[in-house]
């Protein structure tokens, strides 16, 4: 039996008797059997949870009480809580913790008939950009055993391409849920900043982080956002702008596109990827839309300031994780000092502890005006700057990653290179705006790669009904 | 700007870190170099230009004085990595 | 002593009070003292992943009313800050507070200087922020104990200049700030609870200097009366240190109760780099102009503005004033009473006497009093109308209206205790007693004016002591001045 790659399917199929909530799970869970022990995407399966689930659902819908989501079976990545589960941010630190709540995207999803089959693999504490970083070793891309599937949501996107779920849900800090949807064939969206509640999402970078749907349609991912999206009581800093019905996609208008020329002349960019978008450029060109090459010097400090802002933010948000208060803890400390630091210094990921040394360092008196003060300010004007363009502009254009997934354990040796990686997508995350990587293009090394764009902030009805379009007259 | 070893034990005792010798090395070697692609920062002018500090519009986002919320104290301590009865047990604050 | 009248002593208060409020600070679980430990949290309060704070309006409230209470300038746009440190009574790894855009900027709080007169001591600014847990260290040998039931439960933290010159006005400041607190109802200021908590900062320098010395924190001073030793002995040690050629350190110390000393808490210190930041998960928070004025005006009976009523409209004297000041409820029940008759002395009188006795005798509240504040005034009716005596309304009327729903005049009559006031019959007694003791009253004449104390027994005696002493007195005196 297949597994349904869309909703719209999975729904016709029910409706039509062709399959069930139960049959559905057990595809899944027969898949994850097969697959997962290479792939490595689920960290935990949660079978016979999700069986009985299912269970209930069919029932519901047999009655004619199921919700939105009824069918729709979901994974959920390692670093969003789930009430009465283990969470782990695929880090040792928080082996063993169980939480006591559910994240409002989950309590939402599930009000709506969700079923979810378990969670999944990602870069420790969301930081890196191939899920290499993990305390429950490297996801493998489906697509190519030996690639990565990018991160930090590397688990995420492996699941749905591997057929493991319809959809995950991601983060994307600096492009986590972006890339790997670009390396995976997917599409991933992350919403504008405070569009979806943070309470429950284990945190990174407060001001970055946001939560966003992988899947295999823009369908899915409108519907989904519909879910998840809205003021919740629980973040003090999630929109109370109303969310739209970003299902009902908008007729295809003209559209005035803006291309960042500075990161087509990026060097390190690949070929085929900028051949193929200039090409798709050429295309919207002909069908109409208006395309402007404009100019964006601050592409150069775009990760450097991410670095600065988000290891700060992180280098506090990872204080509470000090072998004191929950999760792991050293076998006999002699004192409370020696607890967090042999704690600490143990059940940390190299990563982890570069980034919290450079964010408490950027923080420390004497240096917190030179760099965090710094980024700050240069924060600003790329947000300016960024509206400034989306005054004429509806959306910017750019690739989402300079290449197809790279080979699992090359880009260890310095970490500045695997910095790099997000050069495209953190743009978003420093600026606010929503962004999104469509799966338009097949590189002729056989791997997938996106076309990524952003447009305004709480555009996402605007963004999602372009990439429909543009994935319906695009798609290779 | 170059980072020493005084400087990444100082950061280090801030973080509760600890690196020793080799690890310390690296620790050194890698913040000298994310510090150098870092410093690219100093190439832009911000002067005059106000930090950007939040990235939500909301304000005023307050909540009534109401209990909503009592967590029990089987699972307040569930997840202790020691406890005792009523209390979470820490190694002692007090050095040997 | 002549070495401390060289020094100056430059002392700045930093008072925390927690606040009244029902829930946390950032967090919907209950706020109260004396639960079974880690009974009141919630996954905010535990710093669990993924938690998020949500601020609580009363708080914002609670520090506007102080800041007015004080005369500061309130901030119209407020922002949070974290403040980064590890501790075990500190889940998250870092404490919510204000840095840079305090609530409150300025303010005064008044006190009675050394030398009698009025002293206001200024405020820097007065901050929300979050209390932290509690540490146990002394169950255990080699484990600290933790209870976050006190975790995320808000504080206002209020500075002082260092503009206190002695442990004694410091006693006064603190003193100040308690009373205020619970006036307005914000804080229910007990040190011994731990609701209301001082530190102090204290140095010396010669008198006339103009550099400050070395400051000393002080720690620990868990009572009133415990500040002011704390600052004595601090300000003694420091002069000495420096009179017998030592410099003072720059440290922190801890008041230690057993002996009334300060101990240095080294062993804690280590210079600590907060790398405070802009609280990213908690947005601004604007104080309107109208906000305060709608706050203002629930805030009539601050203790200043009572005694000023009771000193310009009740004519009453500033130590009458000031005791009745010195809880909201007394001078409350006190104003009750003066709804019901003018005679504002009298009234004081009673209140700060007979029911204060009364209270303290039985550890009472005044919310406790058995006795109306209408009956009280009927109580004082009865004395202006000269029905019983001051001594006898006071004692022994009064002990009976506790026990009893009856009125005074009900009471006074049933034991017999109204006075005579019959300028008749009064005057037929002090004709009798006059003529019985002639050679008296020719002593009383030539200057032994104190016999009139005999005089006045005798009467009493006659009239069975029901006699009304002040008219008895005044017949006593124009009959012997005949």
């Amino acid at each position: 039996m297949n597994s349904y790659t869309s909703f719209k399917d999975t729904q016709i199929a029910l409706k039509n008797g062709k399959t069930t909530c139960v049959k559905i799970v057990e595809n899944y869970l027969k898949n994850i059997s097969e697959k997962n022990s290479d792939i490595n995407a689920f960290i935990e399966v949660f079978s016979d949870e999700a069986l009985e689930r299912a269970k209930q659902i069919d029932l519901k819908i047999s009655e004619g009480t199921s919700s939105k989501l009824a069918g729709f079976v979901l994974g959920i990545k390692d670093n969003i809580c789930i009430k009465d589960h283990k969470v782990s941010a695929s880090s040792k630190i928080l082996q063993g913790f169980t939480s006591l709540y559910s994240a409002t995207v989950i309590e939402r999803l599930l009000s709506e008939d969700a079923i979810i089959i378990g969670r999944l693999n990602c870069d420790e504490f969301a930081m890196g950009s191939g899920n290499e970083n993990s305390v429950y070793g490297s996801v493998r891309n489906p697509l190519d055993m030996t690639k990565v599937p990018g991160g930090s949501s590397g688990g995420s996107a492996a699941a749905v391409v591997a057929n493991m779920c319809l959809a995950t849900l991601g983060s994307d800090t600096g492009g986590s849920i972006r890339q790997p949807a670009s390396f995976c064939g997917l599409v991933g969206l992350k919403p504008t900043y405070s569009r979806v509640s943070r309470h429950g999402l284990i945190a990174y970078a407060s001001s970055f982080d946001q939560i966003g749907p992988l899947t295999n349609t823009v369908e899915d991912t409108a519907l989904l956002l519909e879910v998840i999206a809205g003021k919740d009581k629980m973040d003090s800093t999630s929109s109370s702008v109303q969310v739209d019905d970003y299902s009902s996609f908008i007729k295809p208008v003209k559209r005035k596109i803006a291309v960042l020329k500075d990161c087509l002349e990026r060097e390190g960019l690949d070929v085929e990827v900028k051949q193929k978008l200039e090409s798709t450029i050429q295309q919207l060109q002909d069908d109409g839309h208006e395309i402007t090459y404009v100019s964006f010097p601050y592409l150069d400090f775009l990760v450097p300031t991410y670095y600065v802002l988000t290891t700060a933010e992180a280098s506090s948000n990872l204080a509470r994780f000090d072998g004191v208060h929950y999760g792991y803890r050293i076998e006999n400390p002699e004192n409370l000092e020696d607890t967090y630091i042999d704690s600490r210094t143990t059940a940390f990921g190299d990563e982890v502890k570069r980034r919290i040394m450079l964010g408490t360092f950027v923080l420390s008196a004497g240096y917190n005006d030179e760099y965090y003060k710094k980024a700050q300010q240069v924060r600003r004007i790329v947000q300016n700057k960024t509206d400034e363009l989306l005054k004429d502009f509806d959306f910017i254009l750019s690739p989402t990653s300079p290449h197809t997934a790279f080979e699992i354990g090359k880009k260890k040796v310095d970490p500045t290179v695997m910095y790099l990686e997000d050069i495209f997508t953190v743009h978003a995350n420093i600026s606010g705006n929503p962004a999104i990587s469509i799966p338009l293009y097949t590189h002729s090394n056989g791997l997938p790669f996106g076309l990524q764009l952003l447009s305004k902030d709480f555009t996402e009805k605007d963004l999602l009904s372009f990439s429909s379009e543009i994935m319906k007259n695009f798609s290779e | 700007m170059e980072v020493n070893n005084k400087l990444i034990q100082d950061i280090a005792k801030l973080s509760k870190l600890k690196f020793e010798d080799s690890a310390a090395n690296k620790m050194k070697e890698d913040l000298n170099k994310i510090l150098a692609f870092v410093d690219k920062l100093n190439e832009i002018d911000t002067e005059g230009v106000a930090p950007l500090i939040y990235m939500s519009k909301e304000v005023n986002v307050l909540r009534a004085d109401e209990i909503t919320e009592e967590t029990s104290q089987k699972d307040a301590l569930k997840n202790a990595p020691q406890k005792d009865s009523d209390y979470f047990k820490v190694p002692t604050v007090l050095k040997k | 002593m002549n070495t401390s009248d060289k020094y100056e002593a430059v002392i700045g208060l930093e008072v925390h009070a927690q606040l009244t409020t029902k829930t946390k600070a950032y967090s919907s679980d209950e706020n109260i003292y004396g639960a079974t430990p880690n009974t009141k949290t919630c996954p905010i309060t535990l710093g669990h992943p993924g938690t998020l704070p949500v601020s609580n309006s009363k708080v914002i409230e609670y520090a506007v009313k102080m800041g007015i209470a004080v005369g500061s300038q309130i901030r119209e746009r407020n922002e949070y800050a974290r403040k980064n440190y590890f501790y075990a009574d500190l889940p998250k790894g870092y404490q919510i507070t204000q840095d840079t855009t305090p609530i409150c900027n300025g303010g005064f709080i008044e006190i009675k200087g050394e030398d009698g007169k009025e002293k206001q001591i200024e405020i820097t600014r007065i901050h929300m922020e979050e209390d932290a847990g509690k540490s146990i260290h002394d169950l255990d040998p080699f484990h600290t104990l933790v209870d976050l039931n006190r975790a995320g439960v808000p504080l206002i933290e209020i500075v002082s200049e260092p503009e206190i010159r002695s442990s004694g006005e410091a006693y006064q400041y603190v003193l100040e700030v308690r009373k205020l607190v619970r006036y307005i109802g914000i804080c229910d200021g007990n040190m011994e609870e731990g609701s209301l908590r001082c530190d102090a900062n204290i140095s010396v320098r010669l008198k006339g200097a103009e550099k400050f010395g070395i400051k000393v924190e002080v720690k620990n001073m868990n009572s009133i009366s415990n500040v002011k030793k704390a600052i004595e002995y601090e300000i003694e040690r420091q002069i000495e240190l420096i009179e017998n050629g030592g410099e003072v350190v720059h440290e922190t110390r801890s008041f230690n109760a057993a002996n009334g000393g300060t101990i240095s808490m080294r062993h804690k210190e280590e210079a600590n780099d907060y790398r405070f930041f802009p609280e990213p998960d908690l947005q601004p928070v604007i104080v309107t102009q109208e906000y305060i004025e709608k706050i203002r005006k629930t805030l009539t009976l601050l203790p200043k503005q009572l005694y000023i009523k009771f000193t310009n409209k009740f004519g009453l004297s500033d130590y009458d004033s000031i005791i009745l000041i010195e809880e909201k409820e007394i001078a409350l029940y006190f104003l009750e009473i003066t709804k019901h008759t003018k005679n504002y002395k009298t009234a004081a009188n009673i209140v700060n006497g007979a029911i204060k006795a009364h209270l303290n005798e039985f550890v009472k509240h005044i919310s406790e009093f058995s006795i109306s504040a209408i009956r009280i005034a009927e109580l004082i009716q009865l004395i202006d109308d000269g029905k019983v005596s001051n001594s006898v309304a006071t004692s022994k009327v009064f002990t009976q209206m506790l026990q009893s729903d009856l009125s005074a005049e009900e009471i006074a009559k049933n034991n017999n205790w109204i006075q005579d006031s019959d300028t008749d019959s009064l005057s037929e007694f002090v004709k009798q007693v006059i003529a019985k003791y002639p050679e008296k009253v020719e002593e009383y004449k030539s200057g032994k004016k104190g016999l009139i104390g005999l005089f006045m027994g005798e009467v009493m005696k006659l009239s069975r002591g029901k006699a009304d002493p002040k008219l008895a007195n005044q017949l006593v005196r124009a009959e012997l001045e005949k």
